[in-house]
């Protein structure tokens, strides 16, 4: 459809839209509808770009740090780890690379071991830390650098406790975005039910409309512009109280963890006001459709 | 204007009309006639696309009916005032209101022609009902203000099914010289009707011409009415 019969079928005068009878009960629920659906929009809305957010900060600040572990007899573990921290050193794209100290290695011990451990005696691995710079250092490329001069070193990059967080963040967002698709369908369905209930209610003010010469065209725009301007307003009332509730829920804080944090950020608060534009075409293709299958069946 | 070639029609229970073949001049004043169930409403619902011939072809103003698209159809109905039998109006919408229904769905401005307006509700004697509801009606408000619906475009041909039905010999002779001015103005009009003494009243006042529908067919009545 041509943009200029959209805009030809929304403009009309308030005349035009007497032709169809006024309706309270189910105009009212169709403003119930939209706003709700709205409302829910809204949440789907937020927990999607928040999932989103936890999916790449989880993704970067785990990736950044790395652990090297040498596993060595311990007569070769003070040769080796020099020699670790020195191709560390080289490897372009490490920031910094520290040895544990043997304290700090008991401290990480402590909670399984107790804290009278004592760690010289024991075959402890030495553990290097790694910071990778921007942009990060090639993983494979050091292993097989470190496997080449240090036979005892195991580099772990926590891809292994990565991946399952991220990907736990990402399927939360895919729902959240198969949520926000389910919300529009229901949306359209519902205003299809309505708009169907409407134009059979009026069957005998389509007849006289069509006997006096009225195209379908005019008698769609009087239902479409009705029902398009019921889901904005009630898309508009519903996600503003949505807004209102996200706006509520307490902000992001380390003792709550990821279920904190779940609100809209900076430019993120753009995106639900376009729940309402958004529910209202829902709605114009929703009861066009409906209309122009209707009126089909009349002469 | 409106020419009927062979027409038939059938519904499920069988054969209303067959082989009726007419042609309607302009300016020309026909009475359609027969008795009750023969078929009148049922022609003239053919003659304004609320019906399609199942057999033979029927063209208005030199248009295939058959192959007209829903909006042609709806085009050609702003050529043609229709009087319904049951009136058909809008009840939540006055009675101005509804009379000027023609000119919006046609995309006229009704603001401007409010002169126009009022002076057809005076024409047809209603000038003090426009505030009025349908609902609040007599017969008699109610057909003339069909009929004033039904010339608000200023149609080429006015249709009238049973202007009279219901409404006493004042009342009707009253349509009558409102349909006869119409077609002095020009207009093609076609009325049906059961009542004989309407088509008599009106033979003295005008050229008409009777078209009787019986068993089926459609036959010119000859000068005995």
């Amino acid at each position: 459809m041509k943009k200029g019969s959209i805009r030809l079928l929304l403009k009309g005068d308030q005349r035009a839209d007497r032709v169809v009878p006024p309706s309270g009960f189910t105009a009212h629920l169709t403003l119930f509808v939209s706003g709700a659906m709205a409302f829910l929009a809204v949440f789907a809305l937020a927990l999607s770009l928040a999932s989103g957010r936890l999916a790449d900060r989880w993704a970067s600040e785990l990736a950044r740090a790395a652990t090297l572990r040498i596993n060595a007899p311990a007569d070769q573990r003070a040769s080796q780890t020099a020699v670790a921290l020195k191709v560390l050193q080289q490897t372009p794209g490490v920031a910094s690379a520290r040895a544990l100290t043997s304290e700090e290695q008991a401290a990480l011990l402590s909670p399984w071991f107790g804290p009278d451990l004592p760690i010289d005696a024991l075959p402890v691995p030495q553990l290097i830390e790694i910071v990778a710079g921007v942009p990060g250092y090639d993983s494979t490329g050091l292993r097989l650098r470190l496997g080449a001069e240090v036979p005892g070193a195991v580099l772990d990059d926590h891809t292994r406790w990565r991946e399952p967080l991220v990907d736990a963040a990402n399927s939360l967002r895919r729902l959240a975005l198969v949520s926000i698709l389910l919300i529009g369908g229901a949306t359209a369905a519902m205003i299809t039910l309505a708009a169907n209930a409407a134009l059979a209610a009026n069957a005998q003010v389509i007849e006289v409309l069509r006997l006096v010469g009225a195209r379908d065209r005019f008698i769609a725009g009087a239902f479409v512009r009705r029902f398009t301007f019921r889901a904005l307003v009630g898309a508009a009332v519903g996600t503003i109280l949505g807004m209102a509730g996200v706006l509520l829920l307490p902000d992001a804080s380390e003792a709550g963890g990821f279920l904190t944090g779940l609100g809209f950020q900076g430019i993120g608060w753009v995106l639900p006001l376009l729940i309402p534009p958004l529910g209202a075409t829902v709605a114009f293709a929703a009861t066009l459709a409906a209309a122009r299958r209707k009126l089909k069946e009349l002469s | 204007m409106i020419e009927l070639e062979n027409v038939g029609y059938s519904y499920g229970g069988g054969e209303l009309l067959s082989d009726v073949s007419m042609q309607l001049a302009p300016g020309s004043f026909h009475f359609l006639t027969g008795p009750s169930g023969s078929g009148k409403t049922t022609l003239l619902k053919l003659c304004y696309g609320a019906l399609l011939p199942t057999a033979g072809r029927l063209s208005v103003f030199g248009q295939d009916m058959a192959r007209l698209d829903r909006d042609h159809t709806a085009m050609m109905r702003r050529r043609i005032g229709v009087v319904h039998q049951d009136c058909r109006f809008l009840d939540h919408m006055t009675l101005a209101e509804n009379v000027a229904l023609p000119l919006l769905v046609s995309g006229r401005d009704p603001k401007s022609e409010d002169a126009n307006l009022h002076e057809l509700m005076h024409w047809v004697g209603l000038g003090r009902r426009a505030d009025a509801l349908p609902p609040e009606l007599s017969g008699g408000e109610r057909q003339r203000a069909a009929l004033a619906r039904a010339v608000i475009l200023s149609p080429d041909m006015v249709l009238a099914d049973e202007p009279t039905g219901n409404v006493d010999w004042e009342m009707s002779q009253r349509l009558l010289r409102l349909l006869i001015e119409l077609n002095r103005m020009g207009k093609t009009v076609l009325i049906a009707t059961h009542d004989l003494s309407l088509i008599r009243a009106a033979k003295s006042q005008v050229q008409a011409r009777v078209l009787r529908i019986s068993q089926r067919k459609l036959q010119l009545a000859g000068a005995d009415l």
